[in-house]
């Protein structure tokens, strides 16, 4: 099975097709296994309930209805606590942009004393476990009074964002040549005014992509959501964990929920996906 | 190393305005605010994201060390006491601890069968990618992007929903097999079976980001050092083995160490899986540490079996460090 041997290479000519169509086919099995529980969640949430819990799974939806959806919606306060994840990942990322990009500018295009200290200081709070540290955050917080206040998961959710855009960031601006700016400070641009009218441009892209990834992660982190905020105030992973725990047995509501929290997040992932890729990697072979 | 020099300071002078600050002499450059920036300006444009960072990681990461040598339970937390130096006593109290050992061992057994099951099967659909048709190259990156950007919470559901014991697909396809009968196989019900449905969620939300990266690595290998291989007589795993492993070698360490990182801080999946409550052949040390602190309200128990956590993956968290610096210092 394993593609790495027995590659018919020397069937070229004449089995080229014959040897596509053995590794296409092994190809669609994985893409059945990787994208089967993707789509069980769309299959159930549209299906009636009562065929979800059929002894015999229809695997092709035969009928399809809104019911789950209306019945997720019912259980508990959807909209608070989709509102709440979203003034919450916007602002992590409207900040974290900005003060990112600014380190980000510092470290690859400047040389100072100290540099590489910052460089592995960014890079080693990204290799702290975050579930070391709820305890003390959790305390700080408290003692702060910023428990079960948003301002408080967003300072938290802002030191996770910040080293992973920090560092991206940094990808995206080592890859834009450095005489371009020059050229334009040569025709009289101060530096200030060589960054936002070269550099920024050609950034934004990269910035865009940087944003979308930095608020999918704060839109999906559930221990500090779960740990930081109390019931009322809860966001919209933890809305989904209790229905878990409380409702487990109403699979099909359930995977409803889901669809309604993956849905929008896995759009906006399949948009940015390419140039994640590329700004996360930029370099790594070179190394 | 052209990162080492600054933007501003061996520029031909710009045009010339009037000069309104002293000290800039060298180049001559008529702005007050670069010569002297130059100094400051990094620190400045880092003086934000570093006090973010001190604030919300240092700080605590400070107050980690302190709590697993203080007597911290509710008692403190609620301000009736001062918390109390106690020394070595948490950590001799859970080293000392049979149950902290065995939890130890699953951690490390996780994490290791986790991070290889992602890494093998990573690169042999990396390399698959390379071989299928564009159309089906299309269908898998569209699968795997699906399921990188899958919530955890929300991939936990389906999991649970998957291997639910009475309703779940799962049972009913193994039991189509000859000779299985797994209606009503409770996954859950026995440590390792469960760990074991866990450890494939992990691996499956795991596997796109090492796919997608190793194929961009991929991508960058060299036909002709692949060819002149093959000239030489090397079969498919030999060409594997001495030109694409050597290449990729950065990109490899890169990715294992993350997810040595990453699958040692399983939370969620443990933690929901188990509504909210791992029985005791479930706890992992996240879990574990977890429980110390928010279940028995002994924090500064909690706070050492953390601190063993981060102590434990430092030798891998080196290693990576020593590589991205690597790549930081090409540019």
């Amino acid at each position: 099975m394993t593609p790495t041997t027995a590659t018919p290479r020397t069937a070229r000519r004449g089995g080229l097709k014959k040897s596509k169509f053995g590794w296409n086919l092994l190809g669609l099995l994985v893409f059945i296994t990787a994208g089967f529980p993707v789509y069980w969640m769309l299959n159930t949430a549209f299906k009636p309930a009562k065929d979800a819990i059929d002894p015999n799974p229809h695997f092709f939806p035969t009928s399809w209805t809104l019911d789950n959806f209306r019945r997720a919606l019912e259980i508990s306060d959807f909209w608070g606590p989709v509102g709440r994840s979203l003034v919450v990942s916007l602002v992590v990322v409207l900040i974290g942009i900005f003060v990112g990009m600014l380190a980000a500018l510092a470290i690859s295009r400047f040389a100072f004393r100290g540099r590489k200290v910052v460089i592995v200081g960014i890079l080693a709070v990204q290799m702290v476990p975050l579930v070391a540290m709820i305890i003390p955050v959790f305390l700080l917080l408290n003692d702060l009074g910023q428990y079960d206040r948003l301002t408080g998961l967003i300072i938290t959710y802002l030191t996770f964002i910040l080293p992973f855009t920090v560092w991206t960031l940094r990808g995206f601006i080592v890859n834009i040549p450095k005489e371009l700016e020059e050229a334009a400070m040569v025709d009289g641009c101060t530096p200030t005014g060589a960054f936002i009218r070269v550099v920024f441009p050609l950034l934004a892209p990269g910035m865009v992509a940087t944003s979308v990834y930095g608020f999918i992660q704060a839109w999906n982190e559930y221990l500090y959501a779960l740990m930081l905020m109390s019931q009322q105030n809860q966001t919209a992973t933890v809305w989904l964990s209790n229905f878990i725990t409380k409702n487990g047995t109403e699979f099909a509501p359930m995977m409803a929920g889901s669809t309604m929290l993956a849905v929008p997040i896995i759009a906006l992932f399949l948009v940015v996906q390419r140039k994640m890729a590329a700004g996360l990697t930029a370099g790594a072979v070179k190394g | 190393m052209s990162a080492a020099q600054t933007t501003t300071a061996d520029l031909p002078p710009a045009k010339q305005q009037p000069s309104t600050g002293a000290g800039t002499g060298i180049t001559g450059r008529p702005r007050k605010t670069t010569r002297r920036g130059t100094a400051a300006t990094p620190w400045l444009l880092l003086a934000p994201c570093l006090l973010v960072i001190v604030l919300v990681m240092g700080y605590p990461l400070y107050r980690l060390v302190a709590l697993s040598f203080q007597s911290f339970g509710k008692a403190e937390l609620w301000g009736f006491k001062e918390a109390e130096w106690v020394g070595f006593d948490n950590f001799t109290k859970v080293l000392g601890d049979g149950v902290f050992w065995s939890v130890v061992l699953r951690t490390v057994l996780f994490t290791v069968g986790a991070v290889i099951l992602t890494m093998v099967l990573g690169m042999l659909i990396a390399l698959l990618l390379q071989r299928v048709s564009g159309w089906v190259k299309t269908l898998i990156n569209i699968a795997l992007v699906a399921s990188w950007g899958m919530p955890i919470l929300v991939a936990t559901a389906i999991f649970k929903w998957l291997f639910d014991a009475d309703y779940g697909v799962l049972n009913y396809l193994l039991s189509k097999l000859p000779g299985v009968d797994m209606v009503g196989h409770n996954w859950f019900a026995s440590g390792p079976q469960g760990l074991a449905v866990i450890m494939l969620l992990v691996v499956w939300g795991a596997v796109p980001f090492v796919v997608i990266t190793l194929s961009a690595g991929l991508t960058q290998v060299p036909k002709e050092l692949e060819e002149a291989a093959r000239l030489d007589g090397a079969g498919a795993w030999g060409v594997f083995r001495h030109v694409t492993l050597p290449i990729l070698k950065p990109i490899i360490v890169m990715l294992t160490t993350l997810s040595v990182i990453w699958d040692m801080g399983v939370f969620p999946q443990v933690f929901v899986m188990r509504n909210g409550n791992p029985e005791a052949e479930f706890q992992l040390l996240t879990t574990y540490s977890y429980q110390q602190a928010f279940v028995v309200n002994d924090y500064s128990g909690g706070s050492a079996i953390a601190l063993v956590t981060v102590l434990l993956l430092l030798g891998v968290v080196a290693a990576y460090m020593r590589q991205m610096l690597k790549i930081g210092e090409v540019e």
